[in-house]
């Protein structure tokens, strides 16, 4: 017999916990379902003593549990103490399997313990970590089979079977290796998931011995013994046949199973197919499932005050009680410039009324996106960005227009109210292509690029609109400024975005070439085959075109155009633009022109092909999706390390920068820093937005980091790492004559004892964007062997270094 | 693009330096004091008033290359002028004095100011010769890995000795003590390590048990390459613990490789360092001496 409340919450995370105990400070009839022994599960598995941090800071808490920026277990130790206090009607172990509404409304929960609940509302805030993903065998829940890790030093002498392939199986089992004997089980023959440290570390492992590997097996049951010396064996099927191990534990790492599944079964649909999409909610966080309401990361607001207000709001809503969101004051305030303002609501109504290309999202993402942006009134004649500023936000035209300086024309594009501009810098993560300046009463919406890039992944016809102006606009500013949008629209018509893994051909030498690309996101390498070997001519940034040269005369492409990272093309057909140059006999000039550059600089990179080896060095190093990057040459370095002390003194006693390691070829030497990638992967997974790029391009960690860690794993060059601020130095004159240590570029007397309880933050390059002179590693390199340099620079460096 | 410290913005302060020079030549030649130049004239004091400040400036550097957050151009540019300017000190300082020397604080100043100049003139060589030895040296590895991989030799070839004899498990065990990498000044420029110690203990125990088996010793000389060993080896009957002893005479010859590219790396950075030992306190000792000649100066007034 099902168990009847009237709100039934499911996981105890911030959002969940807070609507539970909002629900039981109210006297309302609720359970709180949560499918560990523990609240929180997230949170507490973060690591001992991590800081947890409470941003944003401007934005006030509004629930009945306490919570302010401090250590895990302080955090954790108050929500079980107020959870206590408040009577929380929580039931721990269970997980739940399925969420039925039943045509009268009520929802039929059911456990896969077997408990059965019904509820008149459902609050869902089970985050975005997903369930981790069992063997799927007999003997998956023995309980010497285990799915994490906390502290692989906790066991000695065992053997440990560790499942996976993935990053997280590897480190487990390098770790595990130290004092036990690790087997390690590969489904495939290889280790093409892990990044390229993990991979060969593992693999250098397995060739030593350190660890057993099978490859291309699978387990085929795990089983608990009785006798003999070990508690437990797996049989395994591999492809010689089947194998026995005996072990004492199983750690199984096979990932998580994202929990967007379970979410569409209970009925909640997703706006796009797109993994960064979240699903459609009201502004009172109901679903499209009348009745179920969504809170926390799972709905797009990865914050825990974000979560936790939304926690005592859904309560607030369900009940029937009207009350204003925490944001609202925020609103307020940011629409308080905006002429004639009266509410909140009717202000964002306003905006979506205005600009077409809001129109499509819901009133709760409407406030989301106006929370993120701001609201911009510039004088006449301000300039909003320059050209060639790097970065990256989204504006849109509330009222007024704004003029668009085109380079080399005396006229200028003139955007009215309802327009957008920012588009190309934001899909192509490179320099702003035009000026902006203000017109007559001018009121803008400028959106950060995460913000944009939430909405374009989970509104499909928010991205249509901004793809379609976007290849009209590219086609205009990189071929014909003059030509009108009747002139384009028939080439505009017959574009198309084309997508390549990095490595892919666009095109290959020899072939017949019936279009043309041009680059859009990422980059291109153009090599030719001279003698057997391919030899890279030259590179192509975003914002340009390939293979034109085909549609000037040869038929064939004389070279061949590969993605150095992933990329996108504007793919241009040749016959469109074929009549398109009929029509505008001056781009057939302009193009010839550009064409005998090209060629020109092919020739002398054909005579040094030593030059392009150091180009395709430097794209296998990843250079091709970098907007400046440090090079050493090693000819010149002598080894003082200069730079790492000059990047540790000016930014808080920690270097940012590690010079000894990465790799070198032909002594030009790629240290481990930053390179500032055009579409930076640690943005990918920032909860509260700190990461983001200066006007002049740095990509830097702003002071609101909450030290999360997702940046550090998502950086693929391993450029960020956490660390505290270490204590203050004395001074030069101090150190000089009174001997005070340490010195200038001394390390600081206690670096590397960890102390629990600091705040660790994430730190990176950020380019020495405060400092008056410019990059301190290459301004202290007293040989001249440290210099910066952008890829555009790559085919001009490769020939200084013959 | 990489510019070095001798072409940094086209040799600019070489030509500053030079100019220096050929104005002070000029003025000296131009210049006819009674009785002899010297010191003491407008122009001796001029001129040693310019190389007293040349070497504050100078000393300078020291305080530039830790003012990491300056602005006041870079320390490549600095460095550049530091070559350039403190050679020129050298003809300004003989012009001063006039080529007279004697066995007084003054002289003692100039002898302080070129021994400074001169291990100058050592640290451009080295900074300009020695990295490019160190990058080939270290083959794309770092010195960590390098020692770390030694480390993994040692634990593989103890274990593989084990299996092979007690007297070699010896042998390897002792190597493994005797590879010093690093430490005191002298070890550390001469680049030496125990690696090979262990080789030639291993070839000692195979002639050895070749002797006890009644085989003839082997004839293995001093000079004799590891291939050679192993081409030796391979004549011998065919047993598994000859097998082995040769895997194991591979890794400690790849151990013996990495431990003197190690040292060579040790003896590199070394060397790209001892010389600041000499250059900066000689130059404390320089300001000292200067700082005495000046003062003591006034007394002739």
């Amino acid at each position: 017999m099902a168990e009847r409340f009237r709100i039934a919450i499911v996981g105890s995370g911030p959002g969940g916990l807070s609507a539970a105990a909002r629900a039981a400070e109210r006297g309302e009839s609720h359970v709180l379902l949560e499918a560990e022994p523990h609240l929180s599960n997230t949170i507490y598995r973060y690591q001992k003593g991590k800081y947890v941090m409470d941003e944003p800071g401007i934005l006030p808490l509004r629930s009945p549990i306490p919570f302010v920026a401090g250590l895990r277990e302080t955090i954790l130790e108050a929500w079980d103490e107020s959870s206590a206090r408040l009577k929380v009607n929580v039931r721990h172990r269970h997980e739940v399997k399925s969420i039925q509404r039943r045509a009268d409304g009520v929802f039929d929960l059911a456990c896969t313990n077997g408990a059965k609940f019904e509820a008149q509302a459902v609050v869902l805030g089970i985050g975005l970590q997903g369930n981790l993903r069992k063997l799927g065998v007999a003997g998956e829940d023995l309980p010497f089979v285990q799915y994490q890790l906390d502290d692989p030093d906790a066991y000695e002498g065992e053997t440990i079977v560790v499942v996976g392939a993935g990053d997280a199986a590897i480190e487990n089992a390098l770790a595990l290796a130290k004092q036990n004997n690790v087997v390690l089980i590969n489904r495939k023959d290889e280790f093409s998931r892990a990044k390229k440290g993990n991979e060969q570390a593992v693999l250098k492992a397995i060739e030593d011995g350190v660890i057993e590997c099978y490859y291309n097996s699978a387990p085929e049951r795990v089983e608990a013994l009785n006798a003999g010396r070990k508690p437990g064996r797996m049989i395994l099927s591999t492809d010689k046949g089947r194998a026995q191990i005996l072990l004492d534990r199983v750690i199984a790492r096979l990932g998580a199973t994202a929990p967007r599944g379970f979410v569409e079964a209970c009925g909640v649909t997703f706006p796009s197919k797109d993994p960064a999409s979240v699903p459609a909610i009201s502004p009172q966080y109901e679903s499209n499932v009348k009745g179920l309401y969504i809170v926390g990361a799972l709905g797009g607001y990865p914050l825990i005050k974000q979560a936790m207000n939304q926690g005592y709001e859904v309560v607030e809503y369900i009940t029937g009680s009207v009350v204003e969101p925490a944001d609202a004051p925020l609103l307020k305030a940011k629409f308080s410039g905006l002429g004639g303002f009266r509410s909140v609501d009717e202000a964002l109504a306003r905006i979506q009324k205005n600009v077409p290309v809001l129109s499509h999202i819901t009133p709760l993402q409407m406030r989301e996106f106006m929370l993120d942006s701001d609201i911009r009134t510039p004088a006449e004649g301000e300039t909003i960005f320059a050209r060639n500023d790097y970065t990256n936000s989204f504006y849109s035209i509330v009222e007024g227009e704004v003029r668009i300086v085109v380079e080399g024309q005396a006229a200028s594009v003139v955007l009215r109210r309802g327009e957008f501009f920012g588009e190309m810098s934001l899909i192509s993560g490179r320099r702003r292509s035009a000026t902006v300046v203000a017109g007559r009463n001018c009121i803008l919406v400028e959106t950060p690029r995460r913000s944009m890039n939430r909405l374009i992944s989970s509104v499909e016809a928010v991205k249509r609109e901004i793809d379609r102006i976007f290849i009209v606009r590219a086609i205009q500013s990189r071929f014909a400024p003059e030509a009108t949008h009747e002139q384009l629209a028939d080439m505009a018509a017959n574009a198309t975005l084309v997508r390549y893994k990095a490595g892919d051909n666009v095109f290959q030498e020899g072939e017949v070439g019936d279009c043309l690309h041009l680059v859009r996101v990422g980059s291109l390498t153009i090599s030719r085959n001279i003698g057997g070997k391919d030899v890279v001519l030259t590179y192509v940034a975003a914002g340009n075109y390939v293979g034109e040269m085909a549609l000037l005369g040869e038929s064939r492409r004389s070279a061949t155009a590969r993605a150095a990272i992933a990329t996108e093309t504007i793919r241009l057909d040749g016959d469109a633009f074929k009549r398109l140059l009929a029509k505008i006999p001056v781009l057939k000039l302009r193009l010839q022109k550009e064409y005998r550059q090209r060629t020109a600089a092919n020739l002398a990179m054909q005579s040094a092909p030593e030059g392009g080896d150091i180009i395709s060095f430097l794209m296998a190093q990843g250079a091709g999706e970098a907007t400046d990057i440090l090079l050493i040459d090693e000819s010149l370095c002598v080894r003082c390390d200069n730079c790492e002390k000059a990047c540790a003194e000016t930014h808080g006693g920690t270097s940012r920068l590690d010079r000894e390691a990465g790799p070198t070829f032909a002594n030009v030497h790629v240290p481990t820093s930053c390179r500032h990638c055009e579409h930076p992967h640690c943005m990918k997974d920032c909860p509260p937005d700190a990461l983001r790029r200066a006007p002049n391009g740095e990509v830097f960690i702003a002071d609101n980091c909450i030290g999360c860690g997702n940046c550090e794993r998502n950086c693929p060059y391993g450029v960020i790492h956490m660390a505290s601020k270490p204590p203050k130095k004395p001074g030069l004159l101090q150190w000089l004559l009174f001997g005070r240590g340490p010195g200038p570029g001394e390390a600081p007397y206690d670096a590397g004892i960890k102390k629990d309880g600091q705040a660790k933050k994430a730190v990176k390059c950020d380019m020495c964007k405060d400092q008056a002179g410019g990059a301190a590693c290459v301004r202290a390199c007293p040989t001249g062997a440290a210099i910066r340099i952008s890829p555009e620079e790559f085919p001009a460096y490769a020939q200084s270094r013959r | 693009m990489h510019e070095s410290i001798l072409t940094h913005a086209r040799s600019r302060y070489l030509w500053v330096a030079l100019a220096l020079c050929l104005v002070s030549i000029g003025l000296y030649v131009w210049h006819d004091p009674d009785p002899v130049p010297n010191g003491g004239t407008w122009l001796g004091y001029t001129l040693g008033t310019i190389g007293a400040l040349l070497i504050m400036w100078l000393l300078l550097f020291g305080v530039r290359k830790r003012s990491y957050s300056t602005s006041l151009g870079s320390t490549r540019g600095w460095l550049s002028a530091h070559i350039y300017l403190g050679t020129a000190l050298i003809l300004v300082a003989l012009l001063h004095c006039g080529f007279q020397f004697g066995w007084n604080v003054h002289t003692l100043a100039l002898v302080l100011m070129l021994l400074v100049i001169f291990s100058g003139f050592f640290g451009v060589y080295v900074y300009l010769r020695y990295p490019a030895l160190m990058t080939r040296n270290r083959e794309n590895a770092t010195r960590d890995a390098m020692l770390e991989e030694i480390a993994e030799i040692d634990q593989n070839a103890l274990a593989l000795a084990d299996g092979i004899a007690p007297e070699i498990h010896a042998v390897v065990l002792r190597s493994i003590e005797n590879t010093r990498l690093g430490g005191g000044v002298w070890t550390q420029l001469r680049a030496r390590d125990g690696s090979d110690i262990a080789i030639a203990r291993i070839r000692d125990a195979i002639a050895q048990r070749n002797t006890q088996l009644g085989a003839k010793p082997a004839p293995l000389k001093a000079g004799q390459t590891i291939i050679a060993m192993v081409d030796f080896l391979a004549d011998q009957a065919d047993d598994k613990q000859t097998e082995a002893l040769r895997r194991l005479i591979d890794m400690l010859s790849r151990k013996r490789s990495l431990a003197t590219r190690v040292a060579r790396d040790i003896q590199y950075q070394a060397i790209m360092e001892i010389w600041l030992y000499v250059h900066v306190p000689l130059s404390i000792t320089l300001l000292a001496a200067l700082l005495t000649h000046i003062l003591s100066v006034f007394f002739y007034w």
